[in-house]
């Protein structure tokens, strides 16, 4: 099949995008090699040229791509001047692909049964009965539970998990050498991804295909991968085993990935995230010398600006090569870490935000001719309090009623039982139009998704000065220096005023939409996932920037989120939701210790450290959320708990356990006993059930 | 609709804001250049404009003038290019005339129904509940009338008249508008911008106006163009059934009804209004097809 050489061997492609402003060199010059069977993450911020390089290996840049010099070896062909038949013998069968999106990359129409034979029979010709064959093993080795069944539905009746599983299921049926995998896990949940990147693992031993990991999160290719490229600017800058990148990073960027990466064992008292400063510059502006030299901490004028930087091998580590001058001169880069300090975290006064057996209920509406539908139980009976000044977060999976607070703290929702309190005022049954200008002034929000954050069609000025308006009452001459003010507290430039959010950043659109939540000057900030769909890099900056203003303004902050990284980093308070119940609520050190609930647990186990070494026993979650009309009468944890304990817990409610002033529990297993179980869980030898 | 907003607020910051919507325009319109479509519908609608305006300069005759002598050879000569009618008047000079009460009558009646449609649509998917059964049921009864019969039966009514044709196109369409806003809103409605200016305090009809609607102007102006060049064509016809623009100003549709009966004999008397109403109605159906495809960029 091959001459012995590397599987894909791609020397110094050159990739363009024409658009209206001109030839666009997105990869200037790229080289590297991967063998059969190996694994190779590539790594960088959104804008790097990862996805580009994914999408030129298998020829699909599309309309405005075009590969401009270069070659791509592929099993001893050259992909770049393959023709169209050439191609398409040797996509899906010898190279397949698996995206970010699994409902993208699935028909909505056909059933999965049909789609995952679709490649066998059209590539191998084989019968409709062998097809089905392989496809239903496929679907077992996938970890798919009743195989049969599954084949029969159409991919919406499945979760995100569960398509992803059978997106690899269809790329892997027909044996690739090679697996494309660009962002495969980012947008699912934090067990779900780490279910998902264990399978792959599995899976590439057990295939022997070669994979080519895209991320830009380095803990999710620490698991996978044998060895990591990392791209910045189209360009390789560091390229390397997994253990030598991890341990020994020796390029600046790289380093800055692993910086920003907030990790279990830190928080902000401790060890600040460092976030990479600036942003990917643009490639029509393209320097001369290191692409990275405009945002590094090292950068030397004359020597790093003036040329371009060679890639070189890393002195005394023949397989760990660098394009960084001064690689040598640097010193060892060591993990951003600290002892853990146990500070005083209880409600300090009265609490700022209360909330109280709150319950909320959606009513479906009736539908004509057929009965009613169930309703929803977003959240049920829950207590909760941030103290003044401090920081309460709401960890837990998509679903699990952590939004619908929010939304009920800010009247865009109001409570079906029990209440919320602001600064003393009761304000649960209260929805944004009937609450008073103070109030609406005291509790503002920053919200999830950067792109519909902001109005397309109003510039940021507008956006922000409309708010200090509405909620300062600014008169328009006073306008243009509230909106500067603002940016420049969310370090923005003035000239970011206007433009509209069509031509921002991400993160620029995330540090615009702060900007606008602090145009009341709230003493409330509640942000829903505001860092969940922007990079690594970027979020440890608006990260930062929420954690500094609170601290500046004093405000308190409820932070929702589902990365128990950033929550570790930032929360004093932890409340760590399960389908709408309060399962573990303590101040940070507690409940990032033993005893932890077991969801906490299995949410713990399963968060992506960049660390190699680290090797928790993993606990990986089965099954999936319960809908709403199944949510079981006892816990609601039941159906999925790998430490349920008998019936107790299918029929009766946990009973909460308090330790402490400020940790409780709801969980049948007595507190000591989750502490022995646990105590054990940290040793480095894996757990029996 | 946030132009005069963007606008007022633009020169609350910078003094530039005249010369940055300039800019703005040049830039949509060299985007428009981009499509073939675009500018070739763009040409075409804006000729016709041009021969409109001009018409009393540039039309050989006038438009009711009787040349009897040309009615011994009404075919085209050098005299009368495209030849006359039955009654001697220049086609020409006619279909020049009657380009003027189209260009008129057709885009205002569009705006009326954007404008009418708009706030039917927007209130309806911005509140929901009774609003919106009241207003997707009343627009699904005008919709399922046989629109050409409920013409009749207003215009008979009400009298023929420019401002009245104007009012029946208007009524008549803004529920297909109305549809489409309803639509939009209910996916825009939804975005966080608009949870961001509830939690401010802004009035529905603040965030309906300014934060849903200009978002919904893409397909909006889209189907605005196209429903102007049908309307080019409804205008045509009740100028052929009769009641559309009174006599004996010409009016393209009218001009077909009094010749299509000499068709075997003199068929140019029909056919170039006729091709007046085709090229105005393609020119404009091009231009929507050149908006979609840019799909509006900013």
């Amino acid at each position: 099949m091959t001459d012995g050489g590397p599987l894909l061997d791609v020397q110094d492609l050159r990739v363009s995008y024409t658009t209206r402003a001109g030839e666009v060199p997105v990869v200037p010059g790229l080289s590297f090699q991967l063998n059969a069977g190996e694994a190779l993450g590539l790594v960088g911020e959104s804008g790097c040229g990862k996805s580009t390089v994914a999408l030129a290996i298998v020829r699909y840049l599309g309309r405005s791509g075009r590969i401009v010099g270069g070659r791509i070896r592929f099993e001893g062909r050259d992909l770049t001047t393959l023709d169209e038949a050439g191609l398409r013998a040797i996509r899906g069968r010898r190279i397949a692909m698996v995206y970010q999106d699994p409902m993208a990359s699935l028909n909505p129409v056909m059933t999965v049964g049909q789609q995952l034979m679709e490649a066998p029979r059209t590539h191998e010709g084989v019968s409709g009965a062998t097809a089905r064959a392989r496809a239903l093993a496929m679907l077992a080795e996938v970890k798919l539970a009743d195989p049969e069944a599954v084949m029969e539905r159409c991919p919406h009746q499945l979760s995100g998990g569960q398509q992803q599983r059978i997106v690899i299921a269809m790329a892997l049926i027909t044996g690739p050498a090679l697996l494309i995998m660009d962002e495969p896990t980012t947008g699912l949940d934090v067990t779900v991804e780490a279910a998902v990147l264990d399978l792959v693992r599995e899976l590439r031993s057990r295939h022997r295909s070669a994979i080519l990991f895209i991320s830009h999160n380095l803990g999710s290719v620490v698991r996978v991968c044998d060895r990591v490229a990392v791209m910045y600017r189209g360009e390789l800058v560091e390229e390397g085993p997994v253990r030598r990148i991890f341990t020994n990073p020796r390029h600046p960027y790289t380093r800055g990935l692993l910086d920003c990466l907030p990790t279990l064992g830190s928080d902000k008292r401790q060890a600040p995230l460092v976030p990479i400063a600036g942003q990917v510059e643009s490639a029509l502006a393209r320097s001369p010398g290191c692409g990275f030299a405009g945002r590094c901490a090292h950068v030397e004028i004359g020597r790093c600006t003036s040329h371009p930087i060679p890639i070189a091998e890393v002195y005394g580590e023949p397989d760990h090569h660098v394009a960084c001058v001064r690689a040598d001169e640097l010193a060892r880069w060591t993990r951003r870490s600290g002892a853990t300090v146990t500070h005083d975290a209880g409600v300090v006064g009265e609490p700022m935000v209360a909330v109280h057996h709150l319950t909320k209920i959606y009513e479906p509406r009736r539908r004509w001719l057929r009965g009613p539908r169930a309703p929803v139980r977003a959240v049920s009976d829950v207590d909760l309090a941030a103290a003044r000044g401090r920081t309460l977060a709401i960890v837990g999976e998509s679903g699990c009623g952590k939004s619908t607070i929010a939304k009920v703290l800010s009247g865009l929702e109001v409570a079906t039982a029990g209440g919320v309190t602001l600064d003393g005022v009761e304000v649960g049954a209260l929805a944004v139009d009937a609450r008073s200008a103070a109030l609406k002034r005291k509790l503002q929000m920053v919200f999830q998704n950067p792109d519909s954050t902001l109005n397309p069609s109003h510039t940021v000025g507008y956006a922000i000065g409309r708010a200090l308006r509405r909620l300062q009452g600014l008169s328009p001459a006073d306008l243009a220096a509230g909106v500067e003010h603002l940016l420049e507290v969310v370090k923005l430039p003035p000239a970011m005023a206007a433009r509209k959010p069509g031509h921002l950043s991400g993160g620029e659109k995330q540090r615009a939409a702060i900007a606008r939540a602090l145009a009341g000057d709230p003493e409330v900030i509640v942000a829903d996932e505001p860092v969940s769909a922007l990079d690594v890099s970027v979020q440890a900056a608006i990260v930062n920037l929420l954690t500094e203003i609170q601290a500046a303004r004093g405000a308190t902050l409820v932070f929702i989120s589902h990365d128990l990284a950033v929550v570790r980093y930032l929360a004093d308070t932890v409340a760590v939701m399960y389908l709408g119940t309060v399962a573990e609520l303590g101040s940070v050190e507690r409940v990032f210790a033993p005893p932890y609930h077991p969801y906490t647990e299995a949410l713990l186990s399963a968060v992506p450290v960049p660390d190699p070494d680290h090797a928790v026993a993993r606990i990986l979650l089965e099954g999936r959320v319960p809908r709403a009309d199944e949510i079981p009468r006892g816990c609601p944890f039941a159906t999925r708990c790998p430490r349920r304990i008998g019936p107790i817990c299918d029929e009766t409610p946990p009973p909460v356990q308090r330790f402490g002033a400020d940790h409780r529990i709801a969980c049948h297993i007595p507190g000591d006993e989750l502490r022995r179980l646990q105590t054990a869980l940290v040793e480095p030898r894996v757990v029996g059930r | 609709m946030s132009t005069p907003v963007a606008a007022g607020t633009l020169s609350a910051s910078s003094p530039a804001a005249p010369r940055v919507l300039a800019r703005r325009w040049r830039r949509r319109l060299a985007a428009l250049g981009e499509s073939t479509p675009a500018t070739v519908g763009i040409v075409i609608v804006l000729a016709w404009v041009v021969l409109a305006v001009l018409a009393p300069l540039i039309a050989p005759y006038p438009p009711n003038a009787n040349d009897l002598a040309a009615l011994a050879h009404t075919t085209p000569s050098k005299a009368h290019w495209l030849g006359t009618d039955h009654l001697g008047r220049d086609l020409l000079s006619r279909v020049l005339w009657g380009a003027r009460p189209v260009l008129v009558i057709a885009p205002l009646a569009v705006l009326g129904a954007a404008a009418l449609g708009s706030l039917l649509g927007l209130s309806a998917g911005y509140f929901g509940r009774w609003i919106d059964l009241t207003v997707t049921r009343a627009c699904d009864i005008v919709l399922s009338f046989p629109v050409i019969i409920l013409y009749m039966i207003i215009l008979a009514h009400v009298g023929s008249s420019a401002w009245n044709i104007i009012g029946v196109l208007t009524l008549t369409k803004a529920p297909i508008i109305a549809r489409i806003v309803r639509g939009m809103t209910l996916d825009l409605r939804e975005r966080e911008y608009v949870a961001a200016a509830k939690m401010r305090g802004e009035s529905a009809f603040y965030i309906m106006l300014v934060e849903i609607l200009p978002n919904a102007r893409g397909p909006l102006v889209v189907d605005m163009c196209l429903r102007t060049g049908y309307n080019v064509i409804i205008i045509g016809a009740l100028g052929f059934l009769g009641i559309g623009l009174p006599p004996p100003d010409p009016d393209w549709g009218g001009m077909v009804k009094d010749t299509y009966g000499m068709m075997m004999v003199w068929p140019h008397m029909a056919l170039v209004p006729c091709a007046a109403i085709s090229s105005l109605v393609v020119g404009f159906n091009l231009l929507a097809v050149g908006l979609r495809e840019l799909g509006l960029r900013d």
